[in-house]
């Protein structure tokens, strides 16, 4: 004790400790394949290369990495403020109504290349209005943001269902969706792109959202650490009172930082909506909002960890999928359970590897230190 | 010695002609059926479809690929992948799987798909939809002949236009036992939750009870199961949907409107199987027994002779096309 504490170099805490927690949930995953007699090893496999083994089990891994990298953001932007946003599953609802709507308005009339950029802003913009709700109530009236952001998921849904069911849904049509976009409101496939150039790519979902995501990553690192903006969300979170003091308004940075949060997520819709399904649908949202704060947890709010874990969540998803397909006995229960146990370990037991690697980090770098300090 | 050998060579020709056709056959069935977000086990629709592929297999001793979507774009992701690997026929249960097995089907020309619930015009696709309004007809007429207050009941599942159908046959059955025949309508919910929320079907259930009806016909998935325990506890009586449900409380049941998911699921790959197979749209109603009601040793106590005869000629009536049961969906109302 009376030793001078050994710093903890960063990348224990951002490299190290995610991997041991991937590594934990992995293990008991392997357990529980290994106890419905699935070989662990060749259900790796079996993900691995359905997941990145050829260039469809490609497309749709990096198609399920696009939503998560937004919502991951979405969740990461306002963690950084110490709002814990959980809306992100309605704010990206909401987003992809706002794309709907503007195309299922202007494409008869404008062509592509005017609706591409209305139809980011109007994902944004819906986005960002559904979250600023909750913003007002906890930066004016003093509702918890946990609380008011999952109740708005539940108005969000039902408001997406009123509308499908009653207001959007395509005459004659059983399921509640909108009519298809006509051509101009679509945005276009990778392997479209692709065979612009050339080169010829199995079809699949992905498409060029997945470079939108990627602009955002960029924005999002330059937004939080090197704008005044984000000096201001960083020091709210950090301490309020300090902020206070240093002349920052915290109801309007919570304001700030939940529409942009809400805009990221939005974004989801331009993947689902414009990009895949090209109408407005129910459900399209498939549970990435929630996925997102895992996203974010592991990728320590940091764009390069959030593409990072939204990489790993995509494969989980894509790869699972396939060993679902593969092995009869491995159930789609069984797959979330993976997947479930990736957040576990990942999210919730976060830090419950931290004090016994750090220990032995001090331990194994007090040991290699003490000859040397000796010497000197 | 010469019959022998012609026996052998008679073998030998059998042999040799039958092998390659038995191979031909195996090689060209290998059926898959694609779940939809319900699961396989929903108690409802998706686990009607599983008993009958199920059956298949049992009877056939051909195994079958299956896969249970989880989120939107998994349904066509699914569907190549099984005719990718070769699958032929290849099902897909529900009308939220048309769009996705639309464009496989286009892909994949040579291989043959079956959707449940919906229609593809295509010339490798088989359409099975159902006229769940004749079955709904025939159940509501249950109701009415025996309701003692005049008042029945109906609890939907999530507010589509597809429940309404059920709702718009039964409340047209109930009526036409008696014009003054009241029937009090719910749906359960407008989100897809409302297919598996007991609770709330058992609210719904007590306050129409507490209406005076005392029949409650409930097209809910696995929300009726709330529906059902209700009507046992208050002495009421219920009708179950789309599988058999007599036997759950028995004596309570009245009894249960067919959906034959089964049997059209069944007859999909019995159909390839055996080479009959045939594309294009099939209505499954009375007429083809794809829509009926179920009465068993659970509920013979609960249906007299009398009803049963009005039924049967009600059937009879709707198959000549004596009786024309108004479909919700072809007008997108219930006017009849």
């Amino acid at each position: 004790m009376s030793t001078a504490p050994v710093k903890i170099p960063r990348w224990v805490d951002v490299g190290l400790i995610p991997v041991i927690n991937i590594a934990l949930a992995f293990l008991v995953s392997g357990v529980i394949l290994f106890a419905i007699d699935v070989h662990p090893l060749e259900a790796v496999e079996i993900i691995l290369y359905g997941a990145f083994g050829y260039d469809e089990a490609l497309g749709y891994t990096l198609y399920y990495t696009t939503n998560f990298v937004f919502t991951g953001l979405a969740v990461a932007v306002a963690f950084h403020a110490s709002l814990f946003n959980i809306g992100g599953e309605g704010q990206a609802y909401i987003g992809g109504l706002g794309v709907g709507l503007g195309i299922l308005a202007l494409d008869p009339y404008l062509p592509f290349i005017v609706i591409l950029p209305l139809a980011i802003l109007l994902s944004a913009a819906f986005g960002a209005a559904w979250a600023a709700i909750p913003a007002y109530l906890q930066a004016y009236r003093g509702s918890h943001i946990v609380i008011t952001t999952i109740m708005f998921n539940f108005i969000a849904a039902a408001l997406m269902v009123y509308l499908m069911v009653n207001v959007l849904i395509q005459p004659g049509s059983m399921s509640p969706e909108s009519r298809e976009f006509a051509e101009a409101g679509h945005l276009p496939f990778m392997h479209e792109v692709f065979g612009w150039f050339g080169v010829k790519v199995t079809p699949s979902p992905l498409n060029l959202s997945v470079v939108w995501a990627a602009i955002c990553c960029l924005l999002v690192w330059v937004f939080i650490w090197h704008t005044r903006w984000g000096y201001e969300i960083r020091t709210v979170g950090a301490n309020e009172t300090a902020a206070v003091y240093a002349g920052i308004d915290p109801k309007k940075v919570i304001m700030l930082a939940m529409c942009v949060s809400g805009a990221l997520a939005g974004f989801v819709g331009i993947n689902e909506v414009m990009g895949v399904h090209h109408r407005l649908l129910l459900n399209f949202t498939a549970g990435y909002g929630f996925t997102g704060i895992a996203v974010a947890l592991m990728g320590r709010n940091h764009p390069v960890g959030i593409v990072l874990a939204s990489l790993l969540f995509g494969m989980l998803y894509q790869g699972g999928a396939e060993l679902a397909f593969e092995e009869p006995k491995v159930t789609r229960e069984m797959v979330v359970t993976i997947q479930g146990l990736v957040i576990l370990f990942s999210g919730a037991l976060a830090y419950m590897m931290k004090g016994p690697v750090e220990r032995t980090y001090v331990r194994i770098v007090g040991m290699t230190q003490r000859p040397a300090a000796q010497e000197g | 010695m010469l019959r022998k050998v012609t026996a052998a060579a008679a073998a030998l020709v059998v042999s040799t002609t039958l092998a390659p056709l038995s191979t031909v056959v195996a090689a060209e069935v290998n059926p898959a059926v694609v779940f939809d977000m319900g699961g396989k086990f929903d108690k409802s629709f998706n686990e009607g479809v599983f008993n009958g592929v199920e059956r298949f297999k049992k009877e056939t001793g051909v195994e079958y690929r299956e896969f249970e979507v989880t989120n939107e774009t998994q349904r066509e992701q699914a569907l190549r992948r099984m005719a990718q690997r070769g699958a032929n026929p290849v099902i897909g249960v529900g009308f939220a799987q048309a769009p996705a097995l639309e464009k496989v089907a286009k892909e994949f020309p040579k291989t043959r798909f079956a959707i449940i619930d919906a229609v593809v015009d295509l010339p490798n696709v088989r359409s099975i939809v159902f006229k769940e309004h004749e079955g709904s007809f025939l159940v509501g007429m249950i109701a009415a002949l025996k309701s003692e207050t005049g008042k029945v009941g109906f609890v939907g599942g999530m507010d589509i236009p597809l429940i309404r159908k059920f709702a718009c046959g039964y409340e047209q059955g109930a009526k036409y036992v008696s014009k003054d025949t009241e029937v009090v309508q719910n749906m359960t919910g407008t989100t897809p939750a409302a297919w598996n929320d007991p609770t709330r079907g058992s609210e719904l259930a007590k306050s129409q009870f507490d209406r005076g009806v005392d029949v409650i016909y409930a097209a809910a998935g696995g929300t009726g199961v709330g529906v059902y325990q209700t009507a046992e506890d208050s002495g009421k009586l219920a009708i179950g949907v789309d599988s058999n449900q007599n036997y759950l409380h028995p004596g309570t049941m009245l009894t249960s409107m067919l959906k034959r998911v089964d049997v059209a699921a069944y007859k999909a790959f019995k159909d390839a199987h055996d080479d009959n197979w045939t594309s294009g749209i099939q209505v499954l109603g009375l007429a083809q027994d794809g829509v009926g009601w179920a009465l068993d040793e659970y509920n013979k106590d609960l249906i007299t002779n009398e009803m049963r005869a009005k039924v049967d000629q009600a059937a009879a009536d709707i198959v000549a096309g004596v009786i024309d049961v108004h479909d919700y969906m072809a007008s997108d109302s219930c006017s009849y």
